[in-house]
C-alpha cells in the first residue's frame, strides 16, 4: 500500500500538470463556447430565414457529431485545408463548437422559460427589441439557465479527457504517458480517476444545491 | 474521397452498433437496481447508491475505459478491447438510466400506490401491472435521447483498437492524408444513425407522454 503513495506521489506533479492543461482547456472552451451558445440560441428563433437555417446547421453539427471526431477533424482534417493548429487549439476551438451547440439549448430553454407577457410588456413602454433582450429577456433566461450550464461545465471537463486522442499532454495523456514507461497502468490510471473525481463530486454537489436553492420559490 | 475509402468508413457502423447496444442493454439492466437502492427505505442502500452514481459520472467515460482494458486488462486477466468498450460505458450508462429512472418513479401519482394499495393488490402485481406501463411510456423518451448520446460516446472505442466508425476514419486518414473529409464524413454517419433514433424520440415523446395518468 505504501508503494502506491509514494508511486502517486512521484508522478503527482506530472498529473497536475496535466490537470492544469485539461483545466485551461475546458476554461477556453467554456470562455468562447457560452457566449457563442447565447449568439446561437438568439439566432435560431431569428426572423430571417437564412439566419435561422445557418445557426441551425451550425448547432446541428456541433451536437450530432462526437466531440472525439470534432477534435480529430480540428486536429487532423485542418492540415490538409493549409490550417495548422497546435493541439491545445484545435482542442479549443473543437470543444468550443459542442460547447455553444449544446449550451444554445440550454440558453435556449431559459429564454423561452421567461413569459411573453414580459416580451409584451417591454414593447409596450417603448423598448426595441434589442434593449428588450439586452434588459429583460436574456438576464433572466441566463439565471433559469444557470444550474444546467454549470452541470454542462462539469460534463465538458471530463470531455477534456479526449483530447488524449490528438496528443494533448492532458490529465489523461499524461496518466497514459507514466503508464507506458512504468507499466503501472492501473495505478496511476485509478489516480488520474481520483483526480476528475475530486474536482467533478463536490461540483456536482454544488450544482445541485444551487438548483435546489433557486427552484425554491417557483416549485 | 475514394469509394474505396468510404466502404471503409461504412465497414465500422456494425461495430459502432453494436457497442451502443450492448451498453445501453447493460446499463438499462444494472440501472434497476442502483434505482431499486437509491429509493429503498434503508438509508444504508440509498446513500451506497448515491455515492456509486456520483463516482461513475464524476470519472470521463475514456478513463473508465482505460482503467478496464489497460489497468485491469493488462495485469490480472485479459479483457478485450470489445468488452472493455462495453462494459465502460454500460456502467455510466446503469448510473444515468437509473436516474431517468428515478425521475419516471416520482412522476407517478402517490394515489396510485394507496389506490392499489386499499384494492389490496399484491405488491409484485401492483409493480407489474400498473406501475411498469408507466414507467416506460415516461422512461422511453428520455432513454432514446439518452442511446443518442451513448452513439456518439461509443466513438471512444477507437482509442483502445475497435474497429467502429472513428477508428475506420483515424486509419483512413492517416493513411491518405485526407483527414478532412474523412472525419467529415465519419462525423455525418453519426448523425445520420442519430436521425432515426431522434424521431423515435421525439414521436414518443409527443404520444406517450400524453397517455401519462396525472
Amino acid at each position: 500500500m505504501s508503494d502506491l503513495f509514494t508511486f502517486w506521489l512521484e508522478n503527482l506533479p506530472t498529473m497536475i500538470d496535466g490537470l492544469i492543461v485539461s483545466l485551461e482547456v475546458t476554461g477556453v472552451a467554456l470562455a468562447v463556447g457560452i457566449p457563442l451558445g447565447l449568439l446561437l440560441a438568439l439566432g435560431v428563433q431569428s426572423r430571417t430565414l437564412a439566419v435561422r437555417w445557418a445557426t441551425m446547421a451550425v448547432v446541428e453539427i456541433g451536437r450530432g457529431a462526437p466531440a472525439l471526431i470534432m477534435l480529430q477533424f480540428f486536429y487532423f482534417g485542418l492540415p490538409q485545408a493549409g490550417v495548422s493548429l497546435t493541439s491545445f487549439s484545435a482542442a479549443a476551438f473543437a470543444l468550443a463548437w459542442t460547447t455553444s451547440a449544446y449550451t444554445s439549448e440550454i440558453i435556449r430553454a431559459g429564454l423561452e422559460a421567461v413569459p411573453y407577457g414580459q416580451k409584451e410588456a417591454a414593447a409596450a413602454v417603448g423598448f426595441t427589441h434589442t434593449d428588450a433582450l439586452r434588459y429583460i429577456i436574456v438576464p433572466q433566461g441566463l439565471r433559469v439557465a444557470a444550474p444546467a450550464l454549470l452541470g454542462f461545465s462539469i460534463l465538458m471537463l471530463q470531455a477534456t479527457s479526449l483530447c488524449f486522442a490528438i496528443a494533448l499532454p492532458e490529465l489523461l495523456s499524461q496518466a497514459y504517458m507514466i503508464g507506458t514507461n512504468t507499466f503501472q497502468y492501473l495505478p496511476i490510471l485509478i489516480l488520474a480517476g481520483i483526480l476528475y473525481a475530486l474536482i467533478c463530486i463536490p461540483a456536482t454537489i454544488a450544482v445541485s444545491l444551487l438548483e435546489r436553492s433557486l427552484s425554491r420559490h417557483t416549485a | 474521397m475514394s469509394a474505396e475509402s468510404l466502404l471503409v468508413i461504412l465497414s465500422g457502423i456494425p461495430w459502432t452498433l453494436a457497442i451502443t447496444a450492448g451498453a445501453f442493454t447493460m446499463g438499462a439492466i444494472l440501472g434497476i437496481p442502483l434505482c431499486a437502492m437509491r429509493v429503498s427505505r434503508s438509508w444504508l442502500l440509498r446513500s451506497m447508491a448515491i455515492v456509486i452514481v456520483l463516482i461513475l459520472r464524476s470519472v470521463p467515460p475514456i478513463v473508465w475505459l482505460f482503467l478496464l482494458y489497460f489497468g485491469i486488462g493488462s495485469g490480472f486477466f485479459q479483457v478485450g478491447p470489445m468488452q472493455a468498450s462495453i462494459v465502460a460505458l454500460g456502467l455510466i450508462t446503469g448510473a444515468n438510466l437509473s436516474e431517468i429512472y428515478r425521475g419516471a418513479l416520482k412522476s407517478i401519482h402517490p394515489g396510485q400506490w394507496e389506490a392499489s394499495h386499499a384494492l389490496n393488490m399484491p405488491r409484485w402485481s401492483v409493480f407489474i401491472d400498473i406501475m411498469v406501463p408507466q414507467l416506460v411510456r415516461v422512461i422511453l423518451p428520455s432513454a432514446t435521447s439518452y442511446i443518442i448520446g451513448l452513439l456518439k460516446d461509443s466513438a471512444i472505442a477507437s482509442t483502445v483498437g475497435v474497429t467502429e466508425i472513428a477508428f475506420q476514419a483515424n486509419f483512413i486518414s492517416r493513411r491518405h492524408f485526407q483527414g478532412l473529409e474523412v472525419f467529415a464524413v465519419a462525423g455525418l454517419f453519426y448523425i445520420l444513425i442519430s436521425l432515426p433514433v431522434a424521431a423515435v424520440a421525439r414521436y414518443s415523446d409527443g404520444v406517450l407522454r400524453a397517455k401519462v395518468a396525472r
